[in-house]
């Protein structure tokens, strides 16, 4: 499950503490790694309507954070462009860090390059912004094959 | 009930005008979709950071560009990266034309072709953020007649 009662408040919470009451449909646990603060309340929103509850983080280095301190995520949306540590590093070393979460890249796309070398880093899939309804569907799909 | 019905009308007519338009893609459709009763003021929220972001990005390009020094494209470059994907994610359609445009005379360091990207950014940011209010203020009126919003597809 996610983080306990004693874990740092510095993160921005969306789980509230009757967790357990929530109609969740899927059962999924998502974390959503972006700077932009419309981008975060965007892809929550969405998530939301699929009754997925998301975690919401500024940027990779919380995200790295969170999951050291032993929080799991079926799904991990990552941004590529973020300040202090950004998407390509926070994925390596969430692999390194033995974590198998499926880590799709959401990113306002630069050249092929850019991104082959964010797959590179160690994700499982890399879309372009915007999230639609459609690739949220598509990865549940994937999410519920895999469990 | 008639009031309802004339600004809903209103509303569909000016929605589908935005779309039309170009102002706004389906992307903005979708917004208006995942607004429910329980976030009631999504769209309007999302609209607002959305704007404020144009109005951060569009400084910090312009101060870039006015370097006498030496313009930094890839800086310039980044804020317009940023715009492009804050706008596509919202659907604002005109203003992520503009910023592809951009992009490219950023790649060709070419600071007129820059500071017309910024002008004409600049100028559809505004007209954008002119007829959303119109929307909101219509989807206002319409809730006090006691009228529901329409989604117009």
């Amino acid at each position: 499950m996610v983080l306990g009662k004693g874990a740092s408040s510095s993160l921005s919470m969306k789980m509230a503490d009757g967790a357990e009451d929530m109609v969740n449909n899927n059962n999924f646990t998502v974390l959503v790694v972006d700077d932009d603060p419309l981008i975060r309340k965007l892809h929550d929103m969405h998530l939301k309507n699929f009754g997925l509850r998301a975690q919401v983080v500024e940027n990779g280095k919380k995200a790295v954070d969170l999951c050291h301190v032993g929080a799991n995520f079926n799904l991990i949306l990552m941004d590529r462009e973020m300040p202090v540590m950004n998407g390509a590093e926070a994925t390596k070393e969430l692999r390194a860090m033995g974590v198998n979460s499926l880590i799709v890249g959401v990113t306002s796309c630069g050249s092929p390059n850019e991104k082959q070398a964010f797959m590179e880093a160690g994700l499982d899939y890399c879309f372009e912004k915007p999230l639609t309804p459609d690739k949220i569907t598509f990865l549940l799909q994937e999410l519920n094959k895999n469990n | 009930m008639d009031i309802a019905n004339q600004l809903q009308r209103q509303f569909m007519d000016y929605s589908t005008s935005l779309h039309r338009e170009g102002f706004v893609d389906d992307q903005f459709t979708q917004l208006q979709k995942l607004q429910d009763e329980n976030s009631p003021d999504f769209v309007v929220e999302v609209a607002s950071l959305f704007f404020e972001d144009c109005e951060k990005l569009i400084n910090n390009m312009a101060r870039a560009l006015e370097q006498q020094q030496g313009v930094d494209f890839k800086q310039v470059d980044a804020s317009v990266h940023q715009l492009k994907g804050s706008s596509s994610s919202i659907g604002a359609m005109r203003v992520k034309n503009v910023c592809i445009a951009f992009r490219s005379f950023c790649e060709a360091q070419n600071r007129e072709g820059c500071l017309r990207c910024l002008q004409q950014v600049t100028h559809e940011y505004s007209l954008l953020k002119n007829k959303l209010q119109t929307l909101f203020r219509l989807e206002k009126q319409i809730l006090a007649a006691g009228g529901s919003i329409p989604i117009v597809e």
